[in-house]
């Protein structure tokens, strides 16, 4: 699938595929024109992905060949062993865990998960975590302190689900605890944005020592399409909004409110997995190295007063 | 002698010497009971014939609570600022500018220490008349550091929330104040300070999934909206109607999260005596 500004870039490569059939079917030499066409994809494609307007940021981050956590996970890890349940009411398929070895050290791996497929998405529930989401997230989380195993949480949602039972079951009260446990932790936490940070939902799992944003991913208070709604009252604005937002990890790296942004491949993670995994390794694994230093007083105090200086007031 | 005094056509009383009623004498509440503004007054707040629990704000906890109405308010001085140049219908300066003109409020939140029935106490109280209570950079900051006034003092802290949610002009930031809020309380927690929330019509939104929701004690009024997601986004969601009763204080209170209910004219008395069996 190719997003609409992705149009011109597949185009060419239409192009150059046909001049490569030429080049085997005829005796014609067009290795020059192939060449020329190569570098002028190439330069298109820098030119496209550079000045990316951030609706184009948030389309890329839903894109449906995108890689989700458990992608991720198996891709970087040696052995994962998913764990299940909150012990309480169910087990939340929107929201995955599990302790995963990468170079020799175990992490515990949390994030919400998406569906690649109708049957899936609806398992998944679209990547929106109930209460019991949360709340097994939390009881992960608490283990890997209690086996002193470093965290690493992989955001990826539109928000928490605003359902009947979600509510009955306290939506609210399960994200505000993760919020304030979350503070008290005394292993090292990762959290990275991998698509959709949306709002309490991804907040609630994303209270860490580094707060990292990858290069073609959202994070902010509401989603662009019903901030219009509520502003502007109307569906129409999703692109105005995402503008006034200033959503992307970019605008976000430069209010302080992240740590970091991880680059992806040329064209958005979807387009090389194994690239984009490898990155995020290699991320986690230095940011892993530089918090395993500290003292968990410091780590703590140092996580706690990083979110005390976020906001802008006139005194 | 005839009835009526008037013995020429038409109404001829200067304007200067007509009588005002003025505005706002008299409350209807939602079940049609009409009740004089000075008893509404005199009673916290509450329609004496139905119970209902009128909006108020923090000018009126504040007098409901502290004791002979005296207090000393932190933090008046803080402002919003605006860091992203936010601009959908309206540019956000604007609306702040607006919003305190008419309102005569800084942001949606005030806040001050006190006593209660003689009890040292901390109260942060939300104005929903604000933008609709709505949590930005200002709430949070005035928020935390009453906590901090709480913390460094020992005092108890009282939380009263009336919000619609994070503040959409403020984007990630207002969305960070939910972490921000959090991270001062469990400090609190930590230092084994007690932490009273009041949830009021209407807690909803990411003032719900954060600090109102973290109360050693979570109390709410009668009647209250209290919810994460709020009941239009539901009902949209599942495509159902909600069924009676659904995110009222009550129900919040049955399914677990809330300690207990209380009425607006008990509200200081029942404080005050969580407060001192603490000590």
């Amino acid at each position: 699938m190719h997003l609409e500004f992705e149009k011109p870039i597949v185009a060419l490569e239409e192009k150059l595929a046909a001049m490569q059939d030429l080049a085997h079917t005829s005796n014609v030499d067009v290795s020059d024109a192939i060449k020329k066409l190569e570098d002028k994809i190439k330069d298109l494609k820098k030119e496209t992905f550079n000045n990316l307007t951030r609706w184009q940021r948030v389309q890329l981050s839903r894109h449906p060949e995108r890689p989700y956590a458990l992608d991720y996970i198996y891709e970087i890890t040696d052995d994962f062993i998913e764990l299940h349940g909150d012990r309480t009411v169910k087990d939340d398929k929107a929201m995955i865990g599990g302790f995963g070895t990468v170079s020799g050290q175990t992490f515990m791996f949390i994030g919400q998960q998406k569906g690649r497929n109708t049957k899936q998405r609806q398992m998944r529930n679209f990547g929106m975590p109930n209460p019991e989401g949360y709340r097994k997230a939390l009881r992960l989380m608490k283990m890997a302190e209690k086996f002193n195993k470093p965290i690493v949480t992989l955001i990826d949602t539109p928000g928490a689900f605003p359902g009947l039972e979600a509510e009955e079951r306290g939506q609210g009260e399960a994200i505000a605890r993760n919020l304030k446990e979350m503070f008290g932790l005394t292993v090292p936490v990762i959290c990275i944005i991998i698509g959709e940070g949306a709002s309490g939902g991804a907040l609630g799992i994303a209270i860490g020592d580094r707060v990292l944003m990858m290069e073609n991913t959202w994070y902010s208070v509401i989603s662009p399409e019903s901030c219009s709604s509520i502003l502007w009252r109307s569906w129409d604005y999703k692109e105005q909004a995402a503008e006034a937002l200033k959503l992307t990890a970019k605008d976000m790296l430069a209010n302080q409110m992240i740590d970091g942004i991880i680059t992806e491949p040329l064209g958005g993670a979807h387009v090389n997995l194994k690239e984009a995994a490898r990155t995020l390794k290699e991320t986690i694994l230095k940011e892993y190295k530089s918090l395993s230093k500290l003292k968990v007083d410091k780590l703590k105090s140092e996580r706690i007063d990083k979110f005390c200086k976020m906001g802008v007031v006139t005194e | 002698m005839s009835w009526f005094q008037r013995k020429d056509k038409g109404i001829h009383t200067p304007t200067a010497d007509k009588k005002e009623l003025p505005d706002g004498l008299w409350f209807k509440t939602p079940s049609g009971k009409i009740i004089h503004m000075r008893e509404l007054k005199n009673n916290a707040y509450v329609c004496p014939d139905d119970d209902y629990h009128v909006r108020i704000g923090s000018e009126e906890y504040f007098e409901i609570l502290f004791d002979d109405n005296k207090f000393t308010e932190l933090d008046t001085h803080l402002s919003s600022a605006d860091p992203l140049k936010f601009k959908d219908t309206k540019e956000y300066p604007r609306r702040i500018k607006e919003s305190q003109d008419k309102s005569g409020l800084k942001d949606a939140v005030r806040s001050a220490y006190g006593k209660i029935n003689g009890e040292d106490i901390v109260i942060a109280c939300m104005d929903f008349k604000f933008i609709g209570g709505s949590m930005g950079s200002v709430v949070g900051e005035k928020l935390a550091r009453a906590i901090d006034h709480a913390l460094q003092n020992k005092k108890p802290l009282m939380i009263i929330s009336k919000s619609g949610g994070a503040r959409m002009m403020e984007a990630g930031f207002s969305l960070m104040q939910m972490a921000k809020t959090s991270a001062k309380l469990a400090l609190l927690s930590e230092a084994k300070v007690p932490y009273i929330s009041l949830l009021t019509d209407p807690t909803t939104g990411g003032v719900t999934a954060s600090y109102a929701m973290l109360g050693d004690f979570n109390i709410a009024e009668p009647g209250a909206l209290i919810g994460f997601a709020g009941p239009r986004v539901i009902r949209e969601t599942i495509g159902k109607d909600l069924p009676k009763g659904f995110q009222s204080s009550e129900f919040v209170l049955e399914h677990g999260f809330l300690d207990f209910i209380v009425d607006r004219r008990n509200l200081k008395n029942k404080v005050h005596t969580l407060i001192k069996m603490l000590k």
